[in-house]
């Protein structure tokens, strides 16, 4: 069984977001970055499939030279080789175009990733990688079994859950609790750097979108606690500065 | 010693009469991609395995949990990360394993255990075991499956260690040594699978050290002793009570084991200064997140020139620890890679450089203890009241450290070490203080220089400064040794005030070679914060060494020589005025943006 993995390079969750001058770009400076939470989950899987059914793990990552150590550490977690194409990935539609066309070469049985990536939220990848494609893809799964040609899986829907069954190869986007986040051990880190790691040039050059400026959210105003036995604080505030009685 | 000099490999101790560039030093900013990884892999572990449980650690009734939690430390390979890889470790390289050592030293009781079982357990073994003792322990020590501990201290046998009454004795039939007596403080104790115990054979004066199973029978022990801090780490007294030890299980041999020990410590010192420089980090970004949330007289306390001190100064003090503790690791591993060119084994290599580097690691097991101190008391100031309850995490972090002045050789044996060693090479000659003391004493005669043709470039003056302060330390040294001969070991005072200054000169040279080096490569506007931390240090060290060197002068001078002395002191110790308010207030005003260490 091959799995293809594909993961973004993400600032780490705890970063304070700033832009360029120009609002046009993320402030990289001075910004730590790790391999997307959900993308984290379903390279997780995949290494738990790969001691489970001995399949081979392959990573892809559509960014520029700055994105290796966040490769390596995946190779680091277990997986066998990495693919990264050469390019920044500036919107959806070029990254799936690259995602797809990657996969057209190589017949993976599962194309795994989260189910969105942590900076740019877009959840969309998955579902045009099936298109184009033509093979089923589904979002966000939270358990994956694989019991011969068959996925089975549980999918988080409003207001429940939905079992469901797929033949391979499919395109999942992942999400918690479908593994454990895991620790790279010893030797996977002294052994990442020699693993196999290909450089591509982008595959098509299509992009259908272009940002024209971002905006951070107000700063969350202050709470103000008032005491319970005071009600009439409480109506003069929710009147005269909230404004909403 | 003859391959050392020829390639003119930094010696140890040799800092005093060298001088030294920022290209011969190594500094943590040039950690590789994978050592990177390494720390990474070590936090994960901490927030994911350690953390959840440290209060169910410290109040667990038995030893189940930190079993685990070293069995899972075992599976990521991180108890056999410095375990040669033909006996199923990583063979890591030692800066490295220093690495791990610190970003686990956050972890409270389970980083004693950690060290203890990795350290003074596995490392006896390693470096002083034959081939059949490291291949039938090894593997299991590296893999965790087997669990270790040092039994080395005795009631009565403390820093005093080669004064233990533990006795071995060998049987009728010649195939074991009976091992009887008691060992106290053992860390791991309750359920170490392998003890290293050391013992003297029938009335030899020296110790000899034993791999002790503990099925060999004979082994009993009391519960666990209750502690101000570390209370997760298993600690117990220990007796042998007729324990059959077969005599192939002496390690190394008869006599060795004095030796064994001390150098065995020489690794555990620079590694528990490593360890402190983890918990202090640690302890620190506590302390900033705190005092970014807590609000007083409508404001975050953070925004406090009296707590922007704190936290600048807590910073200054483990950014130079880790400078001077990286510098010598990798001093270390260069001597190591060294030696074994030269045709040693691993073993002996990693043995003989660690000898040539005891007088750093001495050095900065004292400075990174004292360092964590400060910071955590510092933290607990910052939590205020907070601080004082058990429910805050730095209340835990602050009983956690004491522990660190002591054990390992407490800091007083280990400044008394530190002089000890430099004044034994000296006489040797192996460290040729006599030259440079000469020509100090000679230049207290002479018209001081008034620095005619000041260098201006980065950091110029301020490594004047230290070149001065070697100076002092040979002139007080010199002139100690000479005054009081063989009188001077009881006049301890004095080579306690020798070995403040010998540390403090050795870890502000470090954290202006670590900024120049930055600079050298990012530039000198890239790094002027970086550079506020070197000379705020600097500033802290020269009081430390002015006062230290004062008070010793003034115990063995008097008359004229004080007074040259004293003059001279004046003139080793002066600085330029420097702004360190405004710069401490920098380095804090970068922390709190970050909230968190940073550097």
């Amino acid at each position: 069984m091959k799995i293809l993995v594909c993961i973004t390079h993400v600032p780490d969750t705890t970063t304070k977001i700033k832009f360029t001058p120009d609002n046009k770009q993320l402030d990289k400076n001075g910004v730590q970055f790790v391999i997307g939470p959900y993308d984290d989950y379903a390279l997780s899987r995949a290494i738990d499939l790969k001691n489970e059914l001995g399949a081979s793990v392959t990573i892809l990552n559509v960014g520029t030279a700055e994105t290796e150590p966040t490769i390596r550490k995946a190779l680091a977690l277990g997986a066998d080789d990495a693919i990264r194409i050469d390019a920044e990935p500036t919107d959806s539609y070029f990254v799936a175009q690259q995602i797809a066309a990657v996969a057209k070469q190589n017949n993976y049985d599962l194309i795994l990733m989260g189910r969105e990536s942590i900076d740019f939220n877009g959840g969309v990848v998955h579902g045009i990688v099936g298109e184009m494609l033509g093979i089923p893809a589904l979002s966000p799964v939270m358990k994956l079994d694989i019991e011969g040609n068959v996925a089975k899986m549980a999918r988080e829907i409003e207001g429940g859950k939905e079992y469901l069954e797929a033949e391979l190869p499919l395109v999942l986007g992942c999400q918690e609790p479908i593994a454990e986040w895991k620790i790279p051990n010893m030797r996977g880190i002294m052994s990442a750097r020699t693993k196999p790691l290909q450089v591509l040039p982008p595959f098509a050059e299509d992009v259908l979108t272009e940002t024209d400026s971002f905006e951070l959210p107000p700063p969350r105003k202050e709470c103000k606690l008032i005491d319970p036995d005071n009600v009439e604080e409480l109506i003069d505030l929710l009147q005269n500065e909230a404004k909403v009685l | 010693m003859e391959t050392v000099a020829n390639k003119n490999l930094i010696k140890g101790g040799e800092f005093l009469i060298k001088d030294v560039t920022p290209e011969e030093i190594f500094t943590p900013e040039e950690f590789t991609e994978e050592q990177r990884m390494l720390i990474q892999a070590c936090k994960d572990f901490l927030e994911k395995e350690v953390y959840p449980k440290v209060e169910e650690l410290d109040e667990a009734k038995d030893t189940s949990l930190m079993v685990s939690l070293l069995d899972k430390a075992g599976e990521l390979g991180l108890l056999g990360a410095g375990v040669p890889e033909e006996y199923g470790g990583m063979g890591m390289d030692f800066n490295s394993t220093m690495l791990i050592t610190e970003y686990l030293g956050a972890g409270h009781s389970f980083a004693v255990a950690f060290s203890a079982h990795t350290g003074i357990g596995t490392l006896p073994i390693q470096y002083y075991g034959n081939e059949e003792q490291k291949k039938k322990y090894l593997p299991k020590l590296a893999s965790g499956e087997w669990k270790a501990a040092y039994c080395l201290t005795e009631p009565d046998s403390g820093s005093d260690a080669n004064s233990g009454k533990t006795k071995a004795t060998l049987s009728e039939d010649g195939k074991y040594y009976i091992i009887n007596g008691q060992k106290m403080w053992i860390t791991n104790g309750g359920f170490a699978d392998v003890y290293i115990v050391f013992a003297k054979i029938d009335d030899d004066k020296n110790l000899s050290a034993f791999i002790v199973e503990k099925d060999f029978g004979g082994i009993t022990m009391n519960p666990p002793e209750k502690k101000m801090g570390i209370k997760g780490s298993d600690t117990r007294q220990i007796f042998f009570n007729d324990c059959k030890v077969p005599v192939e299980n002496l390690l190394s041999e008869r006599e060795n084991g004095f030796k064994i020990a001390v150098n065995i410590l020489n690794i555990g010192r620079i590694k528990l200064a490593a360890a402190a420089i983890g918990a202090s980090k640690a302890a620190l970004s506590h302390a900033i997140r705190y005092a970014n949330e807590r609000k007083q007289f409508g404001r975050p306390i953070s925004s406090f020139g009296a707590i922007k001190h704190k936290i600048a100064e807590s910073a200054v003090k483990i950014f130079a620890s880790e400078a001077a503790t990286y510098r010598a690791g990798q001093n270390i591993e260069d001597a190591i890679k060294m030696y074994k060119e030269a045709g040693m084994s691993d073993s002996e290599a990693k043995l003989e450089s660690l000898k040539q580097f005891a007088i750093e690691c001495a050095m900065m097991k004292v400075h990174g203890s004292e360092v964590l101190d400060y910071v955590v008391d510092e933290a607990v100031q910052i939590y205020g009241g907070m601080g004082y309850s058990a429910e805050s995490p730095v209340e835990r972090a602050y009983r956690d450290a004491r522990i660190n002045r002591i054990f390992e050789g407490t800091n007083e044996i280990n400044r008394l070490l530190t002089v000890d060693m430099i004044l034994r090479r000296a006489m040797k000659g192996e460290l040729d203080v006599m030259g440079p003391a000469m020509a100090v004493a000679k230049e207290l005669m002479a018209i001081p220089d008034f620095g005619a043709e000041a260098d201006t470039s980065l950091f110029a003056a301020e490594l004047k400064a230290v070149k001065n302060f070697k100076k002092a330390i040979l002139m007080v040294a010199g002139a100690a040794a000479q005054k009081l001969g063989k009188g001077l070991g009881e006049e301890q005072e004095i080579i306690m005030n020798v070995a403040d200054m010998l540390i403090e000169t050795y870890v502000t040279e470090s954290v202006l070679l670590r900024v120049l080096k930055m600079a050298q490569k990012q530039g000198e506007e890239a790094t002027a914060l970086y550079q506020d931390l070197a000379r705020v240090y600097l500033y802290d060290a020269v009081d430390v060494i002015q006062k230290a060197a004062r008070e010793a002068i003034t115990a063995f001078a008097e008359g004229d020589e004080l007074r040259v002395m004293l003059l001279g002191l004046k003139r080793f110790t002066k600085l330029e005025p420097f702004n360190v308010k405004a710069a401490r207030r920098r380095i804090a005003d970068y922390l709190i943006e970050k909230n968190e260490y940073a550097f």
